[in-house]
C-alpha cells in the first residue's frame, strides 16, 4: 500500500523525467520560462490584434458550419417577413438563415464583423507605436515589412468577407472592384474575367472569395503570424531607454508567471469587448440592403472603415483620363490611379522606410532602445504626413454622409477633401517637426536650470525670478551643473519629484507613479512620501 | 567553460544545485544566471504575510471570479431560455442578441481583470535583467558557414558541367510552366470572344430576342407604354428577354426619363450639336433613356435630381447632366452614360431601337 502512494506522489516528476528523456526539454524550457520581457503599455497594442484574430478564427468556423457559398438563385422562405418572396442567392439566404433562424448566429455575425474591425484597427495603432519609436530600425526592420503584409493581407481578409453574404452593399463593392481591375492597362479586362468567370458578376465569385477568405488568406495570416511573433520571440523585444537600461539588455520581468498572466488576463479582456461591442452594437444589418441587383444601390454606401481610404481617393481623384491614340485608341481610367497606383504605393513606400531612414541618417547599427518621437522630429513628420493623408482619404470615403448630416454640398466636401489631400500632409509635417522641436528644447531646459517650482522670488535689486529646483548637482554659486539628456522622460513638475503625492488613492491610481529620486533639498513633506510609499 | 563566462556576465556566483541547504529561489536564481538574467529586485507588494491588505485584494479578485461565474451561467441561462426566434414587431426576441453580449461580455471582463488585478496586485514585484546576445555569429562561424555552402556547390558540380547547367535551364524550364499552366489556364476566359463580345453588348442587343428590337420592361417583367412615364419622372427598366431582369444582365438596368417639353428640346439639340453624332435620332418624343450603369465604377448611377436634371451616382459621386448627353459634369467619372436608342412597336411599347452605340459601365484599356 506504502509504495502504491509514494508512486502517485512521483508520477508528476518520473513524467517530467520522461518528457526530457526522449525530448531534452528541461534546458529550453528553462529558458523560456525565464525569458525576461520588458513592459509598457504601448507593447500591448499589437496583442489586441493577435487575441482579434483567435476570436475572429473562432467565430469563423462557427459561420462556415452555415454559410452556403452558392449564387444559386433562390426565392427566400424564411422567418424575416420583410423579404419573403424574394429572389436571392443561396448565399444571402443562409447568411439571413444564420441570422434569424440560428440560436446565436447574429451574435455570432456580430462578433466575427467586430472582430475584424477591432483587428485592423490595433493593427493600424500598433504600427503607428512601432514606426513613431523608431523600433523598426535595424534589426528588425523584415519584422516591420511582415507587419505591413498583414496589414494588406487583413484588408483582403476583410474586403473577401463582407463581400461574402452577397446583399446590396457588398454586391456594389464587389462592382467597384470589378472595375478596379477593369482599370489596369493592357490585362485589365482579362483579369475582371479570370477573377469573376466571365462577365460581372457570374456565378462563381461568392465562391472563390469563400476559399480566399476561410482557407488562403487566413493560412497565409497564420503562417505570417507565427513568423511575425517568432522574430519578436527571437530578436526580444525593444524596450524604453531607462534606468539600468542599455542597448545590449532587457530590463522587465519574467514570461512566468506575471507576464504570461497579464496576457492571458488582457486577452479575456479584449475578447469581453467584443462580446459587448457584437451584443449592443449593430453591424451590418444585410436584411436591410436586400440582396445584390446591378440595378439598385442606396446612398451611404460605404466600406469598412479600413477600405474607406481608397473608396475616399477614388472619390477625389479628378476625371483625368489618358487616350493613347493608336490604333483604335487605348485609354487609362482615372480609378487606375488611386486604386492601383495609388494602393501600391501605400504598401511598399512603408516597407522601404526603414532602409530609406537608415541610408539617409547613414545609420548601420543595432537598436533595440526606442526613440521617443521627439528625438526624431522627421521621422515624425513623414508619419503625421502619412497619417493626416489617410485621414483625409478615410473622411471623404464617408463625404456624402457628412454632406447629408450636417447639410454641406456634396461637392464642396469633395473639394475640400481634394484640397485637404494636398495641402493638410505637409502642414502637418510642419507643425509636428515644430511641436517635436519645441518639446525637445523644454527637455533641455529642464536639465540645465531645473523644474520650475511656481515660487516667485524678489531679488534686492526688485527683480523678479522664479525658483528652480535642480534635478542634479549645483556648482559653488547654487547654479545647476546642466544633465545630459537621456533620451527618456523628464520630470517637469514638482509632484514627479515627490514633492506632493498621488492625488487618487486605492484601486486606480495614476500610471506614472513619482520617480523614487533622491530630491536635494529635501521638500516639505517627504516623511508623508515615505509612508504611502510603504503602505501601497 | 560556460559558466565562468555565465558569472561574468551577471556578477553572480555559480552554486550547487545540489546542495540541500538551498531554497527553491535560490535554484531559481540559479537558473537564472545561467540564462543570463539577474533579479535586481524581487519584493511582496504586502507586508509581511496575510496582512489587511493583501486580504482585501484577494478578497476583491475573487469577487471578480465570482462575477464572471455568475455572469457565464446568466450567458447560458438566457441562451437557452429567453425567445429568440425573429418576430415582427417590437418583441422579446430584440433583447437576445443584446443579453448575449452584455452576459458574455461581463462575465469575460471580470475573468480578465481577475487574473490581471492577480498579476499586477498579488504577485511580488520584480525587475529582471537579461543579456539581449544580440550580436552576430563570430567571423570563424561566417567563414565555416560560408565555405560550407560553397562545398556544397562543388560537390553538385555544376559549376564544372556546364552541360547540366544547360540541361538544367533549358530542359527542366518548361516543368515549372507546366506546373503552372493548369492553375491558372483554367481561369482564363476572353473577355473579347463571341460575335457579341461580353464588354461591348448588353441585353438589349437584338441577337438576345431573336434579331427582334428588345423590349423595355419594369422590375416584375411587364412592358411600358409611353403613358405609364409621368412628365418630369423616370423609370428603371430592363431588357424584356429571359433573366433580362437578373444580375445574368448586370449591364443592362438602363434610367428611362420622361422630360418636360423644354428640357426634351434641350436635350435633342445637344445630342444633334454634339461631335460624334452617335445620340441623334435616339430619343423618342420627349423620352430619353440612359445606361444606369455608371461610367466609373459601375454602381447605378440612380439618384435622379429633377430640378437640376442631373443623375448621381452615390458610389463615388460623380453627375451627369441629362439634357447634354450626360455628359459627366462633377466628379471622377470621365465618360457619358451611354443613350439607349428609343422607339415603341406597333403595339405601342417602347423598345430599343438597337443595342447601346457606346460602350457600358467602367472603362477600361481596349475600349475603342
Amino acid at each position: 500500500m506504502k509504495s502504491r502512494k509514494n508512486d502517485l506522489a512521483d508520477a508528476p516528476v518520473k513524467f517530467a523525467k520522461g518528457v526530457d528523456d526522449r525530448f531534452q526539454a528541461a534546458t529550453p524550457l528553462r529558458a523560456l520560462l525565464n525569458k525576461v520581457f520588458p513592459d509598457h503599455w504601448s507593447f500591448l497594442l499589437g496583442e489586441i490584434a493577435l487575441f482579434s484574430f483567435i476570436v475572429l478564427l473562432l467565430s469563423g468556423v462557427f459561420l462556415t458550419l452555415f454559410f452556403d457559398p452558392s449564387m444559386k438563385e433562390v426565392a427566400y422562405d424564411g422567418e424575416y417577413l420583410g423579404l419573403r418572396g424574394t429572389m436571392m442567392s443561396a448565399a444571402y439566404e443562409s447568411s439571413l438563415h444564420l441570422s434569424f433562424e440560428v440560436r446565436g448566429g447574429l451574435f455570432m455575425r456580430q462578433m466575427h464583423h467586430w472582430a475584424a474591425l477591432l483587428f485592423m484597427a490595433s493593427i493600424i495603432v500598433h504600427m503607428a507605436r512601432v514606426f513613431f519609436t523608431g523600433a523598426f530600425r535595424k534589426p528588425r526592420e523584415i519584422n516591420w515589412v511582415i507587419g505591413v503584409l498583414l496589414f494588406l493581407l487583413g484588408f483582403f481578409a476583410g474586403f473577401t468577407g463582407y463581400s461574402l453574404p452577397d446583399d446590396g452593399l457588398s454586391g456594389t463593392g464587389l462592382r467597384i472592384a470589378s472595375a478596379i481591375m477593369l482599370a489596369l492597362p493592357v490585362v485589365g479586362t482579362w483579369i475582371s474575367a479570370a477573377v469573376f468567370g466571365g462577365e460581372f458578376p457570374g456565378e462563381l465569385i461568392i465562391g472563390r472569395f469563400y476559399i480566399a477568405h476561410v482557407l488562403l488568406i487566413p493560412g497565409i495570416l497564420l503562417a505570417l503570424i507565427s513568423v511575425h511573433l517568432g522574430i519578436v520571440f527571437k530578436q526580444k523585444h525593444t524596450q524604453w531607454p531607462g534606468p539600468m537600461r542599455t542597448n545590449t539588455n532587457v530590463v522587465g520581468e519574467r514570461m512566468f508567471p506575471r507576464y504570461a498572466m497579464k496576457q492571458g488576463g488582457f486577452f479575456m479582456a479584449v475578447f469581453g469587448v467584443i462580446a459587448l461591442m457584437a451584443g449592443m452594437f449593430q453591424i451590418n444589418p444585410i436584411w436591410l440592403f436586400g440582396p445584390y441587383r446591378a440595378s439598385e444601390v442606396s446612398s451611404a454606401s460605404q466600406p469598412d472603415f479600413y477600405v474607406m481610404f481608397m473608396d475616399g481617393l477614388v472619390r477625389l481623384m479628378p476625371n483625368w483620363q489618358i487616350y493613347i491614340p493608336i490604333g483604335n485608341g487605348y485609354s487609362l481610367p482615372p480609378m487606375f490611379w488611386p486604386a492601383v497606383v495609388g494602393l501600391g504605393a501605400l504598401f511598399t513606400l512603408p516597407m522601404a522606410y526603414p532602409w530609406l531612414e537608415a541610408r539617409k541618417l547613414k545609420d548601420n547599427r543595432t537598436h533595440n532602445l526606442l526613440e521617443r518621437p521627439r528625438d526624431n522630429p522627421e521621422r515624425v513628420g513623414i508619419g503625421m504626413m502619412a497619417l493626416t493623408f489617410f485621414i483625409v482619404a478615410t473622411i471623404s470615403g464617408s463625404n456624402d454622409v457628412i454632406a447629408d448630416k450636417f447639410h454641406i454640398s456634396l461637392n464642396a466636401m469633395t473639394w475640400a477633401g481634394r484640397i485637404g489631400l494636398l495641402i493638410l500632409p505637409p502642414l502637418a509635417y510642419y507643425i509636428s517637426v515644430r511641436i517635436c522641436l519645441g518639446l525637445q528644447q523644454h527637455d533641455r531646459q529642464v536639465l540645465a536650470h531645473g523644474v520650475e517650482t511656481g515660487i516667485i522670488k524678489r531679488l534686492p535689486n526688485g527683480a523678479f525670478v522664479e525658483v528652480h529646483q535642480p534635478l542634479g548637482p549645483v556648482d559653488d554659486h547654487g547654479h545647476p551643473i546642466p544633465l545630459e539628456y537621456a533620451g527618456w522622460v523628464v520630470p517637469k513638475k514638482m509632484n514627479r519629484l515627490g514633492a506632493l503625492a498621488p492625488a487618487v488613492k486605492g484601486f486606480f491610481f495614476p500610471v506614472e507613479k513619482p520617480a523614487d529620486v533622491p530630491v536635494s533639498p529635501a521638500p516639505i513633506g517627504s516623511e508623508k512620501r515615505e509612508e504611502i510609499k510603504s503602505g501601497r | 567553460m560556460t559558466t565562468t563566462h555565465h558569472a561574468d556576465q551577471t556578477g553572480a556566483e555559480p552554486v550547487d544545485v545540489l546542495d540541500p541547504h538551498l531554497t527553491r529561489f535560490d535554484i531559481v536564481k540559479e537558473g537564472l544566471r545561467r540564462d543570463d538574467i539577474e533579479i535586481v529586485t524581487y519584493e511582496s507588494q504586502f507586508h509581511g504575510q496575510n496582512s489587511k491588505a493583501e486580504k482585501r485584494v484577494v478578497r476583491n479578485i475573487s469577487l471578480l471570479f465570482v462575477i464572471a461565474g455568475i455572469a457565464g451561467l446568466a450567458f447560458l441561462v438566457f441562451y437557452i431560455v429567453w425567445p429568440w426566434e425573429w418576430e415582427l414587431g417590437h418583441t422579446l426576441s430584440d433583447y437576445y442578441t443584446p443579453i448575449l453580449g452584455i452576459t458574455l461580455g461581463i462575465s469575460l471582463l471580470s475573468l480578465g481583470f481577475g487574473i490581471l488585478a492577480w498579476a499586477k496586485k498579488l504577485l511580488p514585484h520584480e525587475l529582471s535583467i537579461q543579456q539581449r546576445h544580440g550580436e552576430p555569429s563570430s567571423d570563424e562561424d561566417r567563414l565555416i558557414t560560408g565555405q560550407t555552402m560553397m562545398f556544397v556547390a562543388d560537390e553538385l558540380g555544376v559549376q564544372r558541367r556546364p552541360l547540366l547547367k544547360g540541361a538544367i535551364g533549358l530542359g527542366l524550364a518548361p516543368l515549372g510552366l507546366a506546373a503552372a499552366a493548369p492553375l491558372v489556364g483554367g481561369l482564363i476566359e476572353n473577355p473579347h470572344k463571341g460575335e457579341h463580345p461580353m464588354m461591348y453588348t448588353t441585353g438589349f442587343h437584338p441577337s438576345n430576342n431573336g434579331g427582334k428590337p428588345v423590349r423595355l420592361i419594369r422590375d416584375d417583367g411587364t412592358p411600358i407604354r409611353p403613358d405609364d412615364v409621368s412628365a418630369g419622372g423616370q423609370m428603371t427598366v430592363y431588357p424584356g428577354i429571359p433573366h433580362g431582369t437578373t444580375n445574368q444582365h448586370a449591364d443592362s438596368p438602363t434610367l428611362l426619363i420622361h422630360l418636360r417639353a423644354d428640357d426634351a428640346a434641350e436635350t435633342r439639340k445637344n445630342a444633334e450639336e454634339d461631335k460624334n453624332g452617335r445620340n441623334v435620332g435616339s430619343m423618342w418624343g420627349n423620352y430619353v433613356a440612359y445606361s444606369k450603369i455608371c461610367t466609373h465604377a459601375g454602381c447605378p448611377a440612380s439618384l435622379y435630381e429633377q430640378q437640376t436634371n442631373r443623375l448621381l451616382c452615390p458610389c463615388h459621386q460623380s453627375q451627369f447632366l441629362i439634357t447634354d448627353n450626360a455628359q459627366p459634369v462633377f466628379g471622377p467619372a470621365t465618360r457619358r452614360l451611354p443613350m439607349l436608342p428609343l422607339t415603341v412597336d406597333e403595339e405601342g411599347f417602347f423598345v430599343a431601337a438597337s443595342d447601346f452605340k457606346d460602350t457600358v459601365g467602367p472603362d477600361f484599356w481596349e475600349r475603342p
